[in-house]
């Protein structure tokens, strides 16, 4: 599972704070800290508040690059605030994200292609989220289809179904799951597929998020997730994680397997 | 028809045995003898083994290769490498076990010397199997031998830390073993890299299993092995040694049957576990040593692209 860490955002407070105050060590003790509890890759916003959107975006990307050189998704809907992030990163970075809609589409694969960036692509356009598998799938296989037609392997491809929160969205997360699974079979190599987890218990009771977060990344996962952007220092979360890989056959079983799984 | 080369994405570990002439070992980035897939820096080495006292249970065939020198083992590994061109020594401490002749650790140190005088080709050192009397015997040859860089053995699920502890004081590789179940050997890596020991010193043995006598379950589990460390399991990426000659040697064919039907069940053998990812093959018959040489060599040729 490629585990994206989705602490450094703005709509976090003590991310907020120090990206008003140009507060370095916050930023980068929670790029470390995700690193540590083995983030593949950390997600970057800026979040709403910002005055200077551009300049704050770099002032993150360049913190965070100062104490670590792993894979930045650069999480923006604005084109400038994207193209800013991505031209500072030292890795491959990963465009967060792109939707079904023709311009957006237009835009963003040309600068996946100006910075060999992989890309999120989310199943929703100018009409929303649709609400069944079906509706999700035609804006997948739209996104796929522009992949062929910009020239990028669909390897680099990852979709993200959008889940919506179940208090107020129930009837999604069926649909998500339905979506991850159709979703291989857009194309050769399959694309990948993502979730931004923490979205599915936002606004439920904070003693319940976590748990079902856990449960809906476990179900994920018996249908094929192969990414997911989630509270990486959440160590149940992730050990629920490294269970249902475990049980999918992901990886050969001992004793100690979830430490075999952190040493890796 | 085009054909379809797998891209890994891990590579095997490299350990290095030995301090004057050392070798290197591991380092595979893809399955061995696949045409265009083989990108395997270090070719699987062959060890002889040497034993501590002459060897009773050795048929007439296979001792006579060795003369007197299986008197004397420092004798025997000079032949070994002299004149069979062994790339490692393999020496067994079958005469310190309490039910074969008791030999002291004192004993068993000053033998190790004497291979150490006799020949520069990097040592594998294993005990007399007793798993209480290896853990007096092989902390204190692990001194003897200390800065030598050795490979040292056998350390098993129920008995590992006090060989972990003297390999790592003394700077040695270690042999981690299951018998023939991968998960425990996963779970047993794990053990010895938790007291500190470092991953790039071990190399794994599944027990081995002669022609006949088990090979193809030995085979898979080495395959399965290779697969994992190549998908990225750090626990599982590590080179593996397989006892060939032990096992080829104790089948009732290659004590009763024709003349060299124990160097044919050799060679078979450990053919067979080059094939499954085998690194290091320790045996026994001259003869089948030069013949296993030889395929290594021949399978290093390229094959399809020529055609």
């Amino acid at each position: 599972m490629y585990l994206i860490g989705e602490r450094i955002n703005g709509m976090f407070k003590d991310v907020a704070k120090a990206i008003k105050e140009k507060d370095k060590s916050v930023i980068q003790g929670l790029a470390l800290k995700q690193v540590s509890c083995k983030a593949n890759a950390l997600d970057v916003n800026i979040g709403p508040a910002s005055s200077n959107p551009k300049e704050a975006m770099k002032w993150l990307v360049e913190t965070i690059k100062e104490v670590t050189d792993i894979t930045l998704a650069i999480d923006t809907t604005k084109l400038d605030v994207m193209e800013s992030g991505l031209s500072l990163c030292k890795s491959k970075p990963i465009i967060n994200s792109v939707n079904a809609n023709e311009e957006k589409i237009k835009s963003l694969f040309s600068l996946a292609k100006k910075y060999n960036a992989s890309i999120i692509g989310l199943t929703m356009d100018k009409a929303g989220i649709p609400k069944d598998s079906e509706g999700r799938m035609e804006l997948a296989m739209k996104i796929v289809a522009s992949c062929v037609e910009y020239g990028i392997d669909t390897s680099e491809l990852y979709l993200d179904a959008v889940i919506l929160p179940v208090n107020v969205a129930q009837s999604h997360a069926k649909e998500v799951l339905k979506t991850i699974r159709d979703s291989k079979m857009l194309a050769d190599p399959a694309p990948k597929t993502v979730l931004g987890l923490s979205n599915v218990s936002q606004g439920s009771l904070a003693e319940y998020k976590s748990l079902i977060n856990k449960t809906f990344l476990t179900m994920a996962i018996a249908n094929g997730l192969d990414a997911a952007i989630l509270d990486v220092t959440d160590k149940e979360l992730v050990d629920s994680l490294i269970t249902a890989e475990l049980l999918m056959e992901k990886q050969l079983y001992c004793d100690s397997y979830l430490e075999a799984y952190r040493k890796k | 028809m085009e054909r379809l080369i797998e891209k890994w994405q891990d590579k095997i570990s490299e350990v290095v045995i030995g301090a004057k002439k050392p070798i290197k070992i591991g380092g595979e980035t893809g399955i061995y003898f696949i045409d265009g897939e083989d990108k395997c820096p270090n070719p699987p080495v062959v060890a002889m083994e040497v034993w501590d006292m002459e060897p009773e249970s050795w048929p007439e065939t296979l001792k006579s290769n060795f003369g007197n020198a299986l008197k004397d083992p420092g004798e025997w590994a000079k032949l070994c490498v002299d004149k069979f061109s062994a790339d490692l020594i393999c020496l067994r401490l079958a005469s310190t076990h309490p039910d074969v002749k008791n030999v002291s650790s004192e004993e068993a140190g000053k033998t190790l010397e004497k291979i150490m005088k006799a020949v520069s080709v990097p040592l594998i050192v294993i005990g007399g199997l007793s798993p209480e009397k290896d853990n007096e015997v092989m902390p204190y040859c692990a001194n003897v031998a200390k800065g030598e860089n050795c490979l040292f053995g056998i350390a098993t699920q129920n008995n590992y830390k006090t060989l972990t502890a003297a390999c790592l004081s003394a700077g040695h590789s270690i042999i981690s073993e299951a018998p023939i179940d991968i998960n425990i050997a996963k779970q047993l890596n794990i053990l010895i890299c938790d007291m500190q020991f470092p991953a790039d010193k071990i190399v794994i043995h599944h027990a081995t299993g002669a022609l006949g006598y088990g090979l193809e379950y030995t085979y898979s589990i080495m395959e399965r092995t290779r697969l994992a460390g190549l998908s990225g399991d750090k626990m599982l990426s590590m080179p593996m040694i397989s006892f060939v000659g032990q096992e080829a040697w104790r089948t009732k064919e290659s004590k009763t049957g024709a003349k060299d039907t124990g160097v044919l069940w050799e060679i078979a053998t450990a053919v067979a576990y080059l094939n499954s990812g085998a690194d290091i093959l320790v045996m026994n018959h001259p003869k089948a040593v030069n013949e296993v040489k030889e395929a290594i060599n021949n399978f290093k040729q390229p094959t399809l692209s020529q055609v």
